[in-house]
């Protein structure tokens, strides 16, 4: 699905993620863990095309990011859904308009059964007509996993989506998300919460990766 | 309606614009002061736009009934002795049935020639009997003559005819008015780029306010296509409201200039007439033209510098 190698990112004092080569499988479930600051947004960014590798090459579905033009990355991003760690939401519009945001921006119809359902799924059905601005962390963050799914993506990427949750929202998250992975999708969720390792390996075979020293590594089984 | 391809594809982004479509219009937030700034431009312009057009074509109606007038119809004047008159003037018209660009000549009679001088000298003059020059009038067909060439055949063969064309004094008020009319339509040109810079000012400014929305809808897999429309089709929207009143207000103020009569001369002319009346309706699709494909330049270059 999405193919690292070689690549590196600069923002411009000295490269923060060096020599990444990994390869994401599809059906897939990783977790990508490093302390504050270690690169975890950025390995994302450049997972969807947000970002350039400026060394090395990344590959989304089988075609070189730096070969794609802005619409073929607005239509990579279709099929790739993000949880973004800082929401990344239109504030002047109701929730349930900005879950269906990604279909409208498609042009393609959705239907107010399915967005219920979707919205009922990560429990939010009753503040589809809430503004942004006025919902809780845990609340913003199934919003934006909602968002996420919506347009049936093959990929899921979540940037701490447990960043500002309590423990139990925590599980419903990781819930939700396991789900998806057995429904198919290929999931990389960046946290440095190791509890939550801990629980979703009961759940799914789970893989983790870790950034030290600039390098991405697969953890051992120790964590 | 079928549209010959090229053209259907031409007109589809702006067709499109016209289907109503709340939901992305909703994308981008309402937005602030510069949403009046646009509306008011096309407004004031179309206003200048209706004085300028009402100028251009006043002047055009001129300067087309001048150099009509003064290309239709010349004199010649034959003075000769007497008795060698009427042989001058069959040689003069001779020459002149022979002279490319000439529809017709003829020697204007003794009847006429007394109606011509009346006013001056009363009914009762003797014509016959006084040394009068002989009137040809001559009448140009489409093509034109060349009047220097013929004033050298007319020397050669009935010296003593004298060719007038009225151009000598008429041409420069033809002129005059020709000059203001491409002044018109040069001042319809410079209001439209105005227009069109100001609108795109605008846009950029609106679209640099919203970055963070940009932002967000290209993250969540929108291509610039589908934003740029949003703005431009706000951006077109208000062009065309705000032209149309502009339009509106300078009709009305054309319609209320004080009527001058035949006296007034040259005002009388200032206005629309006929099919004129359809020019200031034509302005505010214009204006929304304008704006559409100001906004659309914009909008696509300022969201490469955006995300
Ligand atoms: N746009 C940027 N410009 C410059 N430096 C940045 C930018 N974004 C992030 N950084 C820096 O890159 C480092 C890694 O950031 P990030 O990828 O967000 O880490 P993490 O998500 O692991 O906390 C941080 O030191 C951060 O300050
Ligand atoms: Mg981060």
């Amino acid at each position: 699905m999405i193919a690292f190698e070689n690549a590196a990112y600069n923002y411009g004092g000295g490269e923060l993620l060096s020599e990444v080569s990994l390869r994401l499988a599809p059906g897939s479930f990783h977790f990508l863990t490093g302390p504050s600051g270690s690169g975890k947004t950025t390995f994302l960014k450049m997972a969807y095309a947000e970002l350039m590798p400026t060394a090395g090459h990344v590959t989304i579905f089988d075609r070189e990011v730096k070969s794609l033009s802005r619409d073929d990355i607005a239509r990579t991003r279709r099929r790739i859904g993000v949880v973004h760690q800082d929401g990344q939401f239109l504030d002047h519009l109701p929730l349930a308009t900005n879950v269906m945001l990604p279909l409208m921006v498609a042009e393609r119809r959705g239907n107010a059964e399915d967005l219920g359902a979707l919205l009922a799924w990560v429990g939010l059905k009753h503040l589809s007509d809430a503004l942004p601005p006025s919902l809780s962390g845990g609340e913003r963050q199934r919003a934006a996993l909602a968002r996420a799914i919506i347009m049936g993506p093959d990929v899921i990427l979540a940037d701490e989506p447990t960043g500002n949750v309590d423990w139990e929202m925590s599980l419903r998250l990781l819930t939700l998300l396991v789900e998806l992975n057995r429904m198919g999708k290929t999931i990389v969720i960046a946290t440095h919460d190791l509890n939550l390792i801990r629980q979703a390996k009961n759940q799914v075979p789970a893989r983790v990766l870790r950034i030290s020293k600039r390098r991405i590594q697969l953890a051992g089984a120790d964590l | 309606m079928t549209l010959p391809p090229l053209l259907s594809r031409l007109a589809d982004p702006f067709v499109a614009l016209m289907v109503p479509d709340r939901q992305a219009d909703r994308v981008v937030p309402p937005s602030g002061p510069t949403a009046w700034l646009t509306t008011f431009t096309a407004g004031a312009m179309t206003f200048l736009c209706v004085f300028a057009l009402a100028l251009s074509l006043a002047s055009g109606r001129l300067a087309d009934r001048w150099s009509d007038a003064l290309a239709r119809t010349a004199t010649i004047r034959l003075s000769a002795p007497p008795q060698q008159m009427q042989a001058q003037t069959d040689a003069v018209l001779a020459l002149l049935s022979t002279t490319p660009g000439i529809a017709s000549a003829r020697a204007l009679t003794d009847e006429e020639n007394r109606r011509l001088l009346e006013p001056w000298f009363g009914p009762d003059l003797p014509v016959q009997d006084l040394p009068l020059p002989r009137l040809i009038e001559v009448v140009e067909d489409g093509q034109g003559y060349d009047g220097e060439g013929l004033r050298q055949r007319l020397a050669a063969e009935a010296p003593g005819a004298i060719l007038d064309d009225h151009t000598r004094w008429r041409r420069p008020l033809a002129e005059a008015a020709a000059r203001l009319r491409l002044l018109g339509w040069l001042s319809i040109v410079l209001i439209g780029a105005t227009m069109a810079a100001m609108i795109t000012l605008a846009a950029n400014a609106s679209l640099a306010a919203n970055a963070q929305v940009v932002k967000v809808l290209r993250l969540i897999g929108a291509q610039d296509s589908y934003i740029a429309r949003a703005f431009v089709r706000r951006f077109t929207l208000r062009a065309l409201t705000g032209s149309a009143a502009g339009a509106l207000a300078g009709l009305a103020g054309v319609l209320l200039l004080p009527a001058a009569d035949a006296a007034g001369g040259f005002l009388t002319g200032l206005g629309f007439s006929g099919a004129g009346w359809l020019w200031p309706f034509i302005l505010p699709p214009l204006a929304a033209l304008v704006a559409f494909a100001a906004t659309r330049r914009a909008a696509f270059k300022k969201l490469k510098e955006l995300t």
